[in-house]
């Protein structure tokens, strides 16, 4: 237990200021794109809608995983992988204590937990974001905005949806990066294979997951 | 047992006296540490047998396993400490998690393992502020601290001077005589190993020359002689 707070707080408070700060980054681009589209056709005031649904559909989820993989889904191979390279987790079998109960589980099961939370951090400094650049650079109407975030985003489809994909991608990034920081070879140059390969494995899946979510559930 | 295409022994046969000091020497790559990774259970060889403290350990799950670890210790040959602990964290981990000892306990135990190995005010030290000798003997409390039947140490004196050999090698044998444990050391300091080892077993290519120091020291196998005589053990022996 003590170890799955521990890594909470690893995974899940460390990542808190660049998922606040490209969260928001994120929220103000779309609404700027967005703006710039709408405002063609005389659709301004559905911007609230087009970053609400942008983001809880796809751009939170997706983007939280990808950053999480890169910040603490490769930590966490490296941690594991200089464990194997140092002998740690023979240390550990010869103490009679099973390294995946103590060392992977509580980082896989905390990758699970805190990606969902993630998310929906992501998201709402992006629906911040894109409420600063629409209402406040732009000049779209504050109640319009709001409204149409209201009127367009369903509470079980989306945002539960939404929760849903962050957490299948929280295992995804949990699994792949303890087996791989498991499987690492024990030399300095296998913990940084390992590394890299679990970025590059667990993006390539999270893209791929997401789409046949998608097809299959309608998320 | 082999890593791939790399055969390291083929038709190994050796055994360790109970309660004694049992040293491996051999060459480089001669699989010195694999044997001892081998009695530990930490890989498993294509073909044999293995019996530990009665036990046959080849055939055993990984879970079966950790019943006949509890029976070892080992010392790694960089100490294997979990870096993130502190040196207290790392003495008492085994014992919080193997036993239901007070913390009152578990604090003495840690102090007198710290203490036979000579050391004392490191409890709050990480091991990256530990030097060499200090994780070597910090790695020996831990080995030692579930008083273990037989105790495994895999180079305990590479990397250490003179000075630190010595006590290293005085540490281990007040150990084996504290405990009576079976202490089975990987070695390729010949020196350290004529003073403290009771039984040596010596890695050849071609199989395991086993004895006492005293009976490789009047050996007149080439294969024997050669080896030692590249410290010049043989040579004085003879002389």
């Amino acid at each position: 237990m003590r170890q799955f707070v521990d890594e909470l707080f690893k995974l899940g408070v460390l990542s808190l200021v660049i998922i606040c700060v490209c969260g928001l980054a994120v929220g103000m681009v779309l609404s700027l794109q967005g703006y710039n589209t709408l405002v063609r056709f005389g659709a301004e005031q559905s911007l609230g809608a087009v970053v609400g649904l942008s983001l809880i559909r796809e751009l939170g989820p997706v983007l939280t995983a990808l950053l999480a993989t890169g910040r603490a889904g490769s930590a966490t191979t490296a941690e594991i992988g200089t464990m194997v390279a140092t002998e740690q987790l023979d240390a550990l079998r010869m103490m009679s204590v099973d390294p995946i109960d103590l060392v992977a589980t509580p980082r896989a099961l905390a990758m699970t937990a805190v990606m969902p939370l993630l998310s929906a951090l992501f998201i709402v400094c992006g629906l911040f974001g894109g409420y600063l650049v629409g209402v406040g650079l732009m000049g779209v109407d504050a109640g319009s905005y709001m409204s149409s975030l209201e009127a367009a985003v369903d509470f079980h489809d989306d945002v539960l949806g939404s929760l849903l994909k962050a957490l299948i991608f929280g295992v995804l990034v949990g699994l792949i990066a303890t087996y791989r920081g498991h499987t690492t070879a024990p030399t300095s140059a296998g913990v940084g294979a390992a590394t890299t390969s679990t970025v590059v494995v667990a993006s390539v899946s999270i893209l791929i997951f997401d789409y046949f979510i998608t097809a299959l559930w309608g998320v | 047992m082999a890593f791939g295409q790399r055969v390291v022994f083929r038709d190994l046969s050796c055994r360790f006296p109970r309660g004694r000091v049992s040293v491996i020497l051999g060459g480089s790559g001669s699989g010195k540490s694999t044997l001892l990774r081998l009695i530990g259970g930490l890989v498993r060889p294509q073909a044999g047998s293995i019996v530990v403290d009665g036990d046959e350990i080849t055939t055993l799950s990984e879970r079966q396993m950790y019943a006949v670890r509890r029976k070892l210790g080992m010392m790694f040959q960089d100490g294997a400490l979990l870096d993130s602990l502190t040196v207290f964290e790392n003495l008492a981990f085994p014992l919080r998690e193997h036993t239901a000892m007070s913390e009152r306990e578990i604090a003495a135990a840690v102090h007198e393992s710290l203490a036979a190995v000579g050391l004392s005010n490191v409890d709050d030290l990480l091991p990256n502020q530990l030097s060499g000798g200090m994780v070597k003997r910090v790695s020996l409390a831990r080995a030692i601290i579930m008083k273990p039947v037989i105790l495994l140490c895999d180079e305990p004196f590479s990397g250490l001077d003179p000075l630190s050999v010595k006590l290293v090698e005085g540490l281990l044998v007040h150990v084996n005589r504290q405990l009576q444990a079976t202490m089975i050391i990987v070695s390729h300091h010949i020196a350290s190993t004529m003073r403290i080892a009771d039984h040596v077993v010596l890695l050849l290519p071609d199989g395991a020359v086993e004895g006492s120091p005293a009976e490789l020291r009047r050996t007149t196998d080439p294969r024997v002689a050669g080896f030692l005589d590249e410290d010049g053990v043989a040579a004085e022996a003879r002389a």
